[in-house]
């Protein structure tokens, strides 16, 4: 697992986790057990879930999840300790001293099936209506211990309204079964703080503060509680029968921009593997589908490494040439929306240090609508354009008042990877078969420092590359273009190159170590935030900050389940599919060029790029009202 | 004051309600050193009077061997268990016996600081317990260099609940005091260990802690004269219910129901639930039981049902105090308890099968071994207890169920 | 709310968070004072405590809602509480519940019109050998029966 630097584990839960060594050969740390009938040994402190998942002993669980502290609320993993008088959780039983475990005497199966009986007999919803279907927790389980009627009976009407009022998170509580993973996720995973147990006893439920609806509170749409729900009491929210009706009108011209996290993830959708990108394939089913244009969210991404570089290089120039005092850096990255919304909630006094770039989902929607439109001659009042995004918080985005720049709605609909893979099978699609294809033109294949954007420190490794060469004129020094302190799921990354032998036009710059900071989740970002707070980013220039773990990569609308190895292998696969491409620096696309020829004619953070691909944001406070 | 002294002097009992003056216990333990109080405790035999009767010799030894240097000695005094009131007895009359106790806890195990947690009910006691607290300040049996003794300085705070009976559960009260939900927390690490802000901290029920200064007064010895072999020393009952002196009764364990029933005068006596609501419900055939960890064990909670009682409807009584107060965090307890709650109505409607009642049956079975803590762990204990000693009186009258032959 | 009031009830909780400290242990007995004082701890209260204490305004909310002592929505000057457990109960807490209800023109989980008193069920209180009991405010009553109880609720402002 990997941790984050600065984990913060609530004071409650802190007696829960155990605190192991980290070399433990060193002090000798081991224990031998005996699970069933097998003896083996294991160091000091390993809980019996871990020691059984070692030796291919399945213990069910549904509270417990990878990336989150122990909670041992759900109960579907006890197991029998010899001398103890009730069962034990194996999630949350940490091995301190030689003992005997049984995993699956009749005392523990009764009493599996039992909980089971008891979370299914509050559960209301039916599979076969259900999102999850098929990969739900809940439903494993009943599968597993064979449940085949309602022992204790089943709750004929709903106890909660679902709460559908915000553009991202929908919360149906009628199918939670108080796991708190959701909980853990939001308040120690992501420190954002929206959902907590409130009430007690059988009134306990998750909720909101004072019960109120998501969209009034401060979510900032990420979505990580949905990847770590077991059940579908939380999903996204769905555009996918706006967009097949769209498809289906043919009055409509439906384009679709894929950004690159889903692609090295949705293959996971069909059965396949983590770590495999399926961006050609994809092409090919959205075609099949009836999307009348697949364009790739990288070209954008070059784009706005081009608009947020040039920006960050006019805020330097304006700090050290004409010594502006009011020149707000580092800059930080506004890419991630949930990221946004969270500086907006929590730090709306820093504001101003946001790069003003919209992020590539909106600067291709507003150009889609305006040149596209033209380029095409097609009335953008026909246009409906849709985001394969990773993202929950995409949804809310392309819904934010301020993203009409085009004159229209410059994104029609934000759709996450699930949704797509859903769509692909409800068009009988399998899509690993599908044959490869290219993205169509006029935006064409994008350049490599695009596709990394997918991965936490992908932008910063795709602005340095150009940044460094624009000023320096030469490529940057690190082999392959690989800019090792980029990459890595460490929560907070710093590094820096320094700049020498700058061309004319950025000799104010020689000499300067050019600093910058990386983080992802918004926890690290956090850590980020109080030290800016503190004077500790005084010399830093640039920040990237992406709202959920790992990157992109692990967006909330990403597959599920997740967990840092699949994350893992989701980042090689992004970063082994950019090694392959020809081009790898964003201000050799020659598309991009195009664009600025053509188009966006008084260059980065001109006139129209402003009016089109910049933004303003909105200082929301943590005031609930 | 003067009041309290007469009302103490009308209490009377081997132990706790024997002579006792201010200040001894605490005199006394400190010229015998940790050692000789350790020894005395295990002598005696005390096992913890909260419920789960854990040796309390055993309970500080472990928590006096760790290294920390920051310890907390925790008096719970959240007495919540219905019909259960002799801890607020010995807080109102006798609190030097309690303080000194934790007075003693804190010296023996290496900890400087106690605290008390007071049920929010019991608010009106605040007052009394502060006053006293600061009068033994005064004494010099509470602060710095405690009487005069260079190396043991203790002090002892007072927190209030805020109503929540499962407060009383040690690791949920160690929540309650961090300021969290009162959830009980995972075990293992043990509050011994992992108790208080992190800390080791022994939990200690009232009584617990105030039968200690007599102990060390006395010694072990004496104290295992009262009781049997596995419940040493004296207990406090508090009996309430049908009877005519219903009141907190200092009488030796291994006293059995009969003569309990005796002593607080109950007449026509059906049915005695021993050990609260978690506790279990014995039938006259079994009032020859004797009081103790090895039979019919209880954390004091007397209750007596003569011959009018509906015992279904004390059963329903007890489940919906259940229902409304666990901590709902944990599946079995959570929805086990509606569950159980939903049968009886089921009953009481003649509304259900016996294979139904038997699934109901089996699942307290599993509430009792897979729930988190004690709370789901007992609460099945009067509905498996009344179901199978009542069944005549609960079946056998009102019909056989709905599909029964 | 008023600015005011607002201003107020900040500086209340500033003084109390000054008193307890800001450690997380400090919380419910900051909760209780303001509960005390005002007898319930509104939105905007939960939301000063959070802010003070560094911690989420959802997690001051969830322990609120944990506690049977503290509520959030306002409640009448005297909270009366009355055991419904099982020694209170075959006391003959019933013919005091109806009467003090008929008297009093609400049901229990109510406020008077006049916000004199709201009516609650409790469970046991630790007075079961002398119940009926119930809980006014802090102060504990017992052996009740419909007429004691009358004339207890009668007295109080
Ligand atoms: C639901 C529940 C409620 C409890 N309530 C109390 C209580 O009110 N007072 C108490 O002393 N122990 C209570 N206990 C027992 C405590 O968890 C703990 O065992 C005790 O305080 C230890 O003290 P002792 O060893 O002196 O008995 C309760 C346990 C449970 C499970
Ligand atoms: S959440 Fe799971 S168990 Fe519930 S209806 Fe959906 S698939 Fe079925
Ligand atoms: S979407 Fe993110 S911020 Fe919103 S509730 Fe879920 S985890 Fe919390
Ligand atoms: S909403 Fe989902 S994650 Fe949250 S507690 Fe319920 S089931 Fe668990
Ligand atoms: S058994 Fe009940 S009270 Fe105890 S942890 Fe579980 S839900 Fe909470
Ligand atoms: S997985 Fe262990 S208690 Fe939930
Ligand atoms: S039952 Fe009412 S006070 Fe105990």
């Amino acid at each position: 697992m990997v941790k984050r630097e600065n984990e913060r584990i609530p004071v409650s839960q802190q007696a829960h986790v155990v605190d192991k060594p980290k070399d433990l050969t060193n002090i000798g740390g081991t224990v031998s057990v005996q699970i069933n009938e097998k003896k083996i040994t294991v160091p000091l402190g390993t809980t019996i879930l871990e020691a059984c998942q070692l030796n291919q002993i399945h213990i069910p669980t549904l509270c417990h999840h990878p990336d989150l502290c122990i909670a041992g609320v759900c109960r579907v993993c006890v197991v029998e300790v010899e001398k103890m008088r009730t069962l034990q959780t194996a999630c949350s039983f940490p091995i301190m001293s030689p003992i005997k475990i049984k995993t699956s005497t009749e005392m523990v199966r009764k009493a599996r099936r039992h909980i089971i009986d008891l979370l299914l007999s509050e559960h209301y919803g039916e599979c076969y209506s259900c999102f999850r279907n098929g990969n739900c927790e809940l439903q494993n389980l009943a599968k597993e211990y064979g449940v085949d009627n309602y022992t204790f009976g089943h709750v004929q009407s709903p106890r909660y309204e679902v709460d559908n009022s915000s553009a991202a998170v929908v919360r149906d509580m009628n199918k939670c079964v108080l796991c708190k993973r959701c909980v853990r996720t939001c308040i120690d995973f992501q420190e954002v703080g929206v959902l907590e147990a409130i009430d007690r006893g059988h009134d306990t439920h998750v909720g909101t503060f004072l019960d109120k609806p998501l969209a009034d509170v401060v979510c900032i749409n990420c979505g990580q509680c949905i990847n770590r729900c077991p059940t579908a009491a939380l999903r996204a929210n769905d555009p996918s029968d706006e967009i097949w009706t769209a498809i289906d009108d043919p009055k409509k011209h439906v384009v679709i921009q894929t950004a690159p996290s889903p692609r090295a993830a949705i293959g996971e959708e069909f059965g396949q593997e983590p770590g495999k990108s399926f961006t050609g394939e994809l092409n090919t089913a959205l075609r099949r589908i009836g999307f009348d244009r697949v364009f790739d969210t990288n070209f954008t991404a070059d784009l706005t490494i081009m608009e947020e570089g040039t920006e960050l290089l006019t805020r330097l120039k304006k700090a050290l040439v004409d010594k502006d005092q009011s020149v707000k850096l580092p800059q930080f990255t506004s890419c991630s929306p949930g990221w946004v919304k969270y500086i907006e909630h929590f730090y709306p006094e820093y504001l101003d240090y946001l790069s003003t770039a919209k992020s590539p989902q909106q600067m291709f929607g507003a150009l889609i609508k305006t040149f596209y439109a033209k380029e095409e001659n097609i009335d953008p009042a026909d246009i409906v354009t849709v985001a394969l995004m990773p993202c929950a918080a995409k949804k809310f985005e392309c819904n934010r008042p301020e993203m009409y720049d085009s004159g229209f709605k410059d994104v029609d609909y934000g759709l996450t990877t699930r949704e797509m893979a859903k769509m692909i099978r409800e068009a009988g699609i399998y899509l690993p078969e599908m044959p490869k294809s290219q993205f169509d033109d006029p935006f064409g294949d994008a350049s490599g420092a695009g596709l990394i954007f997918g991965a936490t420190g992908g932008v910063m490794e795709a602005a340095l590359r150009t940044a460094y060469e624009l000023i320096t004129g030469r490529e940057v020094p690190f082999e392959n273009l690989i800019i090792e302190p980029c990459r890595g799921f460490e929560g907070v990354k710093q590094a820096s190159v320094k700049l020498e032998n700058c061309v004319e036009q950025y000799k104010f710059l020689e000499g300067v170590e050019l600093k910058f900071v990386v983080a992802h989740g918004t926890a690290n970002a956090k850590i980020v935030m109080e030290m800016l707070k503190n004077g500790e980013l005084n010399d830093v220039h640039f920040v990237e900050v992406m709202a959920c773990p790992g990157g992109c990569l692990g967006g909330g609308g990403q597959p599920i389940p997740t967990s840092a190895e699949i994350r893992k292998k989701r980042a090689e696969a992004i970063y082994e599919e950019e090694a392959t491409l020809p081009i790898r620096k964003s201000h050799e696309n020659t598309h991009v060029t195009y664009l600025y020829e053509k188009f966006l004619t008084d260059g980065p953070c001109g006139k129209l790029s402003h009016k089109l691909l910049h933004t303003h944001y909105v200082k929301r406070g943590k005031y609930i009202s | 004051m003067e009041l309290e002294k007469i009302k103490k002097k009308m209490r009377s009992g081997p132990v706790l309600f024997s002579e006792y003056k201010l200040g001894e216990g605490v005199k006394k333990a400190l010229q015998l050193g940790r050692e000789n109080i350790l020894f005395e405790l295990k002598d005696s035999g005390l096992k913890g009077r909260g419920g789960a009767g854990f040796p309390t010799a055993t309970k500080w030894m472990l928590s006096g061997a760790s290294l920390s240097d920051k310890k907390f000695i925790v008096c719970n005094a959240d007495e919540g268990e219905p019909g259960t009131f002799k801890d607020r007895v010995l807080l109102l009359e006798y609190p030097e016996l309690v303080f000194e106790g934790m007075i003693i806890g804190g010296y023996t195990i290496g900890a400087k600081e106690g605290i008390l947690y007071l049920r929010g009910e019991y608010e009106y006691i605040l007052k009394s317990l502060e006053d006293f607290l600061e009068m033994l300040r005064k004494d010099k049996l509470l602060g710095n260099n405690i009487l005069g003794n260079e190396n043991f300085s203790f002090n002892i705070t007072i927190r209030l609940g805020s109503g929540a009976y499962v407060c009383g559960e040690e690791t949920a009260l160690i929540e309650s005091l961090e300021g969290y939900r009162g959830e009980p927390r995972n075990r293992p690490p043990y509050p011994v260990n992992t108790g208080y802000l992190g800390h080791p901290t022994v939990v200690n029920n009232v009584e617990t802690l105030a039968s200690v200064p007599h102990i060390i007064l006395k010694g072990g010895e004496w104290f295992k004269k009262h009781g049997t072999d596995k419940s040493t020393g004296s207990k406090l009952f508090s009996v309430s219910g049908d009877c005519d002196k219903p009141g907190v009764y200092e009488l030796p364990w291994g006293t059995s129901i009969a003569e309990l029933l005796k002593v607080v005068e109950a007449k026509n006596t059906k049915a005695v639930q021993v050990g609260g609501a978690s506790g279990i419900c014995l039938p006259k055939s079994q009032f020859n039981r004797v009081l103790g960890y090895e039979d019919a064990a209880t954390g004091g909670s007397i209750i007596v049902f003569n011959e009018s009682r509906n015992m279904l409807k004390v059963l329903k009584n007890f489940m919906e105090f259940f229902v409304e107060e666990s901590c709902g965090q944990c599946t079995p307890c959570r929805i086990g308890n509606i569950k159980l709650l939903e049968a009886i109505e089921k009953i009481e409607n003649n509304d259900f099968t016996f294979s139904y009642i038997n699934n109901l049956k089996e699942l307290g079975r599993t509430m009792q071994l897979a729930s988190k803590c004690g709370l789901g762990q007992s609460s099945p204990n009067s509905f498996i207890s009344i179901l199978e000693n009542f069944k005549d009186e609960i079946f056998g009258l009102n019909g056989k169920g709905k599909n029964n032959g | 709310m008023l600015v005011l009031e607002k201003n107020a009830l900040s500086e209340e909780i500033e003084s109390l968070v000054n008193q307890f400290g800001k450690e997380r242990s400090a919380l419910l007995q900051i909760l209780q004072a303001i509960q005390r004082k005002h007898k319930h701890i509104s939105d905007f209260a939960q939301q000063e405590v959070a802010r003070m204490m560094e911690i989420h305004p959802v997690e001051v909310n969830s322990v609120v809602s944990f506690y049977s002592f503290l509520c959030t929505q306002p409640k009448g000057r005297n909270i009366v509480r009355l055991c419904q457990t099982i020694s209170c109960d075959m006391a003959g807490k019933e013919k005091v519940e109806e009467t003090v209800q008929r008297e009093l023109g609400i049901k229990f989980g109510q406020t008077t019109k006049d916000k004199r008193i709201t009516l609650e069920f409790t469970n046991c209180l630790g007075m079961c050998d002398q119940g009926p009991a119930m809980l006014v405010n802090e102060k504990v009553y017992t052996k009740l029966d419909p007429e004691t109880a009358i004339n207890i609720l009668n007295e109080i402002k």
